[in-house]
């Protein structure tokens, strides 16, 4: 089984890969190809023929986006390419592994993606919290410069390409790439409105795309192999394989360079080794906390972006967290709840005022004062907040699980009611008794 | 008044963006590597640098997680609250330290050596519960080894 992009990570040791070993192992070979003939508009069309969909939890045709870009000289100057690592879904720490494993790979991949939408600009947008890898990356960038690959036209294509890290100060909206956009340009981290696009009016005004990290590690090994190679990766009609997560109750909590398509089941019973002892499987978010739950009837189900029905869910960043008999499912998502409250970024009335409500609904469940109308009130919010009501994704992504748990985890809902306490709470039951 | 270095520093971070207001969070960071936080004189040398009003650049600095406006301890305890944490106990780790040093969350120590914040899920899922002190990571923490871990930040 081919692992492109973590062949030469290890698992265990925490080291990174410096630029003569990145070398050694085919890094930069790329550049060579493109000097020999491989114009831009070709490494669109393998990245589309190729299959790759954006690993940032939405799927999107890398391709298709790129399509968007106005191409030819008379094109606007300059365009921007940006790497989202904004990495903070909870959850997910797929990008961390490859930063910190193999900076010169996100080097590369930036390198390739400006070329082929002709942006001579990069900024890597880090989230803050990663300081090792803000530390690996720059060392990298330091070092690509030094060898020319950055900063200097690339021999045989007349393509200069500048790169730079930008850390960001922490807030998870950044990773919505239109609030990105504001942030990297010094403004309050809002999202803007689409139309228009960023692939047309983005960074200061300019063409640009904002892609995430896991996905331009892919375009190297893409443009060196090919896309049939690249399709036979996977198992699936999506192309390549996929940085795979899993974490919560498990034996071996993780992550694993699997082919896109592989089941739940089998990441959950092969690789993290099944559930740690004495707990039991209940359900699983497969990819980050904007996605819908999944239980036992889904395990079976190729995960990727096109076998998952949209009325079971989507399969987000893959990195999936798993709820288990020891964790009351209403506390779970109350968890969620009051993160997203507190990372709404406040500008659309329905996130800034709904998601507290819910986090403040869901308290009274935890705490035995909750009734049937407030479950009423829950569904409500699901309906209240679902897209289209509200400016961005963040609000409709927070409503993704509590949808899920009303219907799969209802009786524990209802249990909260009747019990009048959380039947996982230790603590509530005596005061209960007490009183 | 910006020290020679900060100034420096400043005008360092200003090249990489087309437009000066681009570096605002470099600047708040930088600033604040230096002095431990934002203070109101901060955001004015900030923004006298760049260019911008004070409530603009305030509008940016009360934005972020990780720009503090206002004082906090010599060294920083950022507590991972996010649901795979919370599975594995963060709750019971947050407990701890506040039983050893008598602080809660948002609160810094009298003796002004350590504050303690929540943060939003670190990206250490694998290795829950997961803490940073200043810019070092720890995961799989216990309990028991809080003291441990913090004595290490006088």
């Amino acid at each position: 089984m081919e692992r492109p992009l973590t062949q030469h990570i290890l698992h265990s040791d925490g080291s990174t890969r410096t630029l003569r070993e990145y070398v050694k192992d085919g890094g930069y070979r790329c550049l060579k190809r493109l000097a020999a003939g491989l114009a831009p508009k070709d490494v669109q069309r393998l990245v589309t023929e190729a299959g790759l969909r954006g690993r940032g939890g939405g799927g999107f045709p890398t391709g298709a986006k790129w399509s968007f870009v106005p191409m030819g000289p008379d094109a606007p100057k300059p365009k921007y390419i940006v790497a989202n690592g904004d990495e903070m879904e909870p959850g997910t720490f797929k990008d961390r592994v490859l930063m910190e494993g193999d900076p010169h790979g996100l080097v590369e991949g930036m390198i390739l993606a400006g070329y082929a939408i002709d942006a001579e600009i990069g900024y890597i947008f880090l989230r803050g919290e990663y300081h090792l890898s803000a530390q690996r990356l720059n060392h990298a960038i330091a070092e690509a410069y030094a060898e020319g690959y950055l900063g200097k036209p690339l021999p045989g294509t007349g393509f200069q390409f500048n790169l730079h890290l930008h850390a960001s100060a922490g807030r998870y909206i950044c990773g919505e790439e239109t609030a990105l956009i504001n942030a990297l340009e010094g403004k309050r981290a809002v999202p803007r409105a689409k139309p228009p696009f960023p692939q047309t009016v983005g960074l200061w005004g300019q063409p640009t795309i904002v892609q995430n990290v896991e996905t331009l590690y892919n375009i190297p090994h893409l443009i060196n192999h090919g896309a049939d190679w690249y399709h036979r990766l996977s198992r699936t009609q999506d192309g390549g394989t996929k940085i795979y997560g899993i974490s919560g109750r498990v034996t071996n909590p993780g992550w694993w360079e699997l082919p896109l398509g592989i089941t739940a089941r089998e990441l959950l019973e092969r690789y993290a080794g099944g559930m740690a002892n004495g707990a039991r499987f209940r359900g699983l978010l497969p990819g980050g906390i904007s996605t819908a739950f999944m239980t036992e009837e889904h395990l079976d189900l190729p995960m990727d972006f096109s076998s998952i029905p949209p009325e079971v869910g989507r399969l987000g960043t893959a990195t999936m967290i798993v709820l288990d008999d020891h964790t009351c499912p209403v506390g779970f998502v109350l968890n969620l709840e009051k993160f997203f409250a507190r990372e709404s970024c406040g500008w659309c009335t329905p996130c800034r005022e709904g998601l507290p409500w819910v986090a403040k609904l869901l308290t009274s469940f935890e705490e035995g004062r909750a009734t049937t109308g407030d479950l009423s009130l829950l569904e409500m919010h699901t309906k209240w907040l679902a897209p289209g009501h509200t400016f961005c994704g963040l609000a409709p992504g927070a409503m993704a699980p509590l949808q899920s748990a009303l219907k799969y985890y209802r009786d524990d809902f209802e249990q909260h009611i009747s019990l009048g306490r959380c039947p996982w709470s230790k603590k509530s039951a005596q005061q209960r008794i007490l009183v | 008044m910006l020290s020679d270095t900060e100034r420096r520093e400043l005008e360092d971070a200003v090249k990489h963006y087309p437009d000066t207001r681009g570096a605002t969070i470099d600047a708040l960071l930088t600033i604040q590597r230096r002095r431990g936080w934002i203070s109101d004189d901060s955001l004015l040398e900030i923004a006298q640098f760049l260019g911008m009003t004070v409530e603009d650049v305030d509008s940016i600095a009360t934005f972020y997680n990780l720009i503090f406006r206002k004082p906090v301890g010599r060294h920083v305890a950022f507590m991972c609250d996010s649901i795979s944490c919370w599975i594995k106990g963060c709750e019971q780790v947050q407990a701890q330290i506040k039983k050893l040093y008598d602080v809660d969350l948002g609160q810094t120590t009298s003796d002004g050596r350590l504050t303690v914040l929540p943060i939003a899920c670190l990206g250490q899922c694998e290795r829950a519960p997961a803490m940073m002190i200043d810019q070092d990571v720890y995961g799989d923490v216990t309990p028991e080894q809080i003291e441990q871990i913090v004595e290490k930040y006088k």
